[in-house]
């Protein structure tokens, strides 16, 4: 059925779909409609879910991973400050291998307050063990939330979905909402690989000796690893039942292009706009879209960058006293394999708008420099 | 058949279960308070039973991975989370099949009246059906005896040393959890092994949020010996410092134990090297302290339902 949805309700329409059995959720703008939906579809039986209102987005993190212990499956959703006061509960999702689905939707991080879009609470949390989905439109959403369900469960490492505040989350696109039943067929009932009950009793994450520790970390990333196989395999099945593709990356006019932008996000989609725009004037521009961050998909962002003369990575995002965090991730993944120029531009932090004409900036400079400078190349600073 | 009898007649009447589910191997240290009141609470529980247990001793005592003391499952969660780790366990185990496990939240006093109050909170705000255990011995001592909101005033701690002991009363998380208007709350003492297991008994069969705080002494934070653990307990109702009581429905105040003859705190306070420097001045005052705290106790009930 095709409807008219924000791309919160998205969120929620996938959780529905992918029959969660525990939501628990705190609210704050802009995550606030997507617990809305399903706290009213939880209500209406529509959907057979316990909703529990916390108080706080820690104890929502942590009443999903009491829940993922005993054999539900759980999702819950937030934003910025809420995944920051979550931190710690995000690894203890990972580390104790719950298969958790977490909708972010990409809200600067105060102070000053701001309600409106970067990445810098999600790419904050890069380090804790999380497979990260960043979406550009809608329909991605609502797909995204399924195949994560299906990835998470199977390697039983917590996944996040991740959209841009407002840009996606408050803008209403046409979405095809799959059957249930394809659904179903996609996604079977959770099946842990172990669950806590008094069946078969045993102590979960009690104290670890460095006679251990070691060692289920070390079983934590050879999953991980086996993440973007997965990644790709659950994507061409998806697009085998519903037609539409989800892959690690979604490159575009890449083949022969010669500048390649690196975006994530809606911003994906505008660069897609500039290279059209580009293509037009002669120029051979191309755009990649990173759709998994974590794990970082390291062989096809080789594959696709290494053919490129130039490449210019856009973040919305800072590391502070470093760089941009795609910009680090991208030369780290061509380090060795390609001697190709990478350019980082920094832009829209704080959900200033980037558009066409923040891409025309960016590729102008791109095309004009032969070797990228030591310094961040900032667009859009009011000087 | 008269021989067998009459032994069945000298045969001593037990007052708790024999059956257990907590086995030796542990790692508490001797005189523990809190692993008699795991043993007991147990007993009392069942083998149909979950735990979330967050920092804290127990989260030691049980033993490291991949060994437990215990034979019954082990959620060990964040520190601040026992409460709702535990209705988040509850919520999965109904949504899985399974409606008759009890889910039980088992921390200690750093827990519960510190980091971990605002999830408790939220618990009993919303009723969700757990069982909350705090086994109280009154300072962080899994850390190394620093001082908690639950420790009470005059005592030493590492962080509240001899010079400049704790100057201000043990914060009083019953009246909290009272106010939270929960179906049972009650207090309970390890020295009362019969009145902890009634205790929980009577919350296993009730539903909501249900708050059981026991009294357990620790030898190595109090400076006691390890053999006076019970004595302590039996002192600390006698005194009326650690009274035991019911509360239901918020509302109906039931004092269990009220001492004939209620023994100076002096008695208590003296048998604790983590009182040893208070002078008279200073144990006087804890005394009316503790009678007001009593006598405001008395009115609790004499004046229930609220």
């Amino acid at each position: 059925m095709r409807k008219v949805i924000m791309g919160n309700h998205a969120l929620s329409y996938g959780a529905m779909l992918s029959r969660v059995q525990v939501i628990a959720a705190y609210p704050i703008t802009p995550q606030t409609q997507v617990v809305e939906l399903l706290s009213e579809m939880c209500a209406d039986k529509v959907l057979d879910a316990q909703f529990i209102k916390v108080e706080s987005e820690h104890s929502a993190m942590a009443a999903c991973l009491g829940a993922s212990l005993a054999g539900a499956r759980t999702f819950t959703a937030t934003s910025a400050q809420g995944l920051a006061l979550m931190h710690e509960l995000l690894h203890w999702a990972s580390g104790g291998r719950l298969p958790v689905v977490l909708g972010n939707i990409n809200r600067a991080m105060a102070p000053g307050w701001s309600i409106w879009s970067d990445q810098n609470d999600s790419l904050s949390q890069r380090d804790t063990g999380w497979v990260q989905f960043y979406c550009g439109s809608n329909q991605e959403v609502l797909d995204s939330v399924i195949q994560a369900f299906k990835v998470a469960e199977k390697l039983h490492i917590p996944a996040m979905i991740i959209l841009d505040a407002f840009s996606l989350s408050h803008t209403y696109e046409v979405v095809e909402v799959p059957e249930q039943e394809k659904v179903d067929e996609y996604l079977p009932p959770f099946q842990p690989k172990f669950r806590l009950t008094p069946d078969d009793p045993h102590a979960f994450g009690g104290l670890t000796s460095p006679d251990h520790y070691l060692e289920l970390r070390y079983k934590l990333q050879k999953d991980m690893e086996k993440a973007p196989a997965l990644i790709e395999e659950t994507g061409q099945e998806f697009q085998e039942l519903f037609g539409r593709k989800l892959g690690l990356v979604d490159p575009y006019q890449c083949d022969d292009a010669e500048i390649i932008l690196v975006t994530s996000g809606t911003a994906g989609y505008t660069a897609c706009v500039a290279v059209d725009h580009f293509r037009q004037q002669g120029l051979k521009v191309g755009n990649l879209r990173i759709r998994t961050f974590r794990p970082f998909p390291f062989e096809i962002v080789r594959d696709i960058l290494s053919q490129a003369k130039k490449v210019a990575v856009v973040d919305r995002n800072i590391s502070y006293g470093h760089h941009g965090i795609f910009y680090q991730e991208i030369k780290s993944a061509l380090y060795g394999h390609s001697p190709v120029p990478v350019f980082g531009y920094i832009t829209g932090l704080g959900g200033r708008d980037i558009t066409l004409d923040t891409f025309r900036q960016i590729i102008e400079e791109t095309q004009k420099n032969d070797a990228p400078s030591e310094r961040i190349s900032w667009i859009g600073v009011k000087k | 058949m008269k021989a067998d009898k009459e032994i069945k007649k000298k045969r001593m009447r037990l007052s708790l279960p024999p059956e257990e589910y907590m086995h030796s191997g542990h790692l508490a240290c001797q005189g523990c308070g809190a692993t008699l009141a795991m043993r007991y609470a147990l007993k009392a529980l069942g083998p149909r039973t979950a735990l979330s247990i967050p920092a804290c001793c127990w989260s030691v005592i049980d033993g490291p991975f991949p060994y437990s003391s215990l034979s019954i499952p082990i959620f060990h969660c964040a520190f601040e989370t026992a409460a709702v780790s535990a209705a988040g366990l509850k919520a999965g185990l109904e949504m899985v099949g399974d409606k008759e496990t009890t889910v039980v939240a088992w921390a200690g006093d750093g827990g519960t009246f510190d980091i971990g109050i605002q999830a408790l909170s939220g618990v009993a705000e919303r009723n969700d059906n757990i069982i909350y255990v705090c086994y109280d011995n009154e300072a962080y001592m899994n850390t190394g005896i620093q001082r908690s909101s639950a420790t009470p005033y005059g005592a030493w701690t590492t962080t509240t040393p001899v010079k400049h002991y704790k100057n201000r009363p043990k914060k009083d998380i019953d009246a909290i959890m009272a106010a939270h208007r929960i179906p049972y709350l009650a207090t309970a003492n390890i020295s009362y092994p019969e009145d902890l297991y009634r205790k929980v008994r009577k919350a296993k069969d009730i539903k909501g949020t249900r708050f059981i705080h026991i009294y357990t002494p620790c030898p190595t934070g109090w400076k006691t010996r390890p053999e006076d653990t019970i004595k302590l307990g039996k002192l600390a109702v006698q005194t009326c410092i650690f009274p035991l009581y019911e509360v239901e429905d918020g509302s109906t105040w039931k004092i269990n134990i009220k001492p004939r003859d209620k023994k100076p705190v002096k008695d208590y306070l003296r048998l604790q090297g983590r009182f040893r420097h208070l002078n008279e001045e200073a144990i006087s005052f804890i005394q009316e302290e503790v009678d007001k705290k009593w006598a405001r106790l008395l009115k609790y009930e004499e004046v229930s339902p609220l």
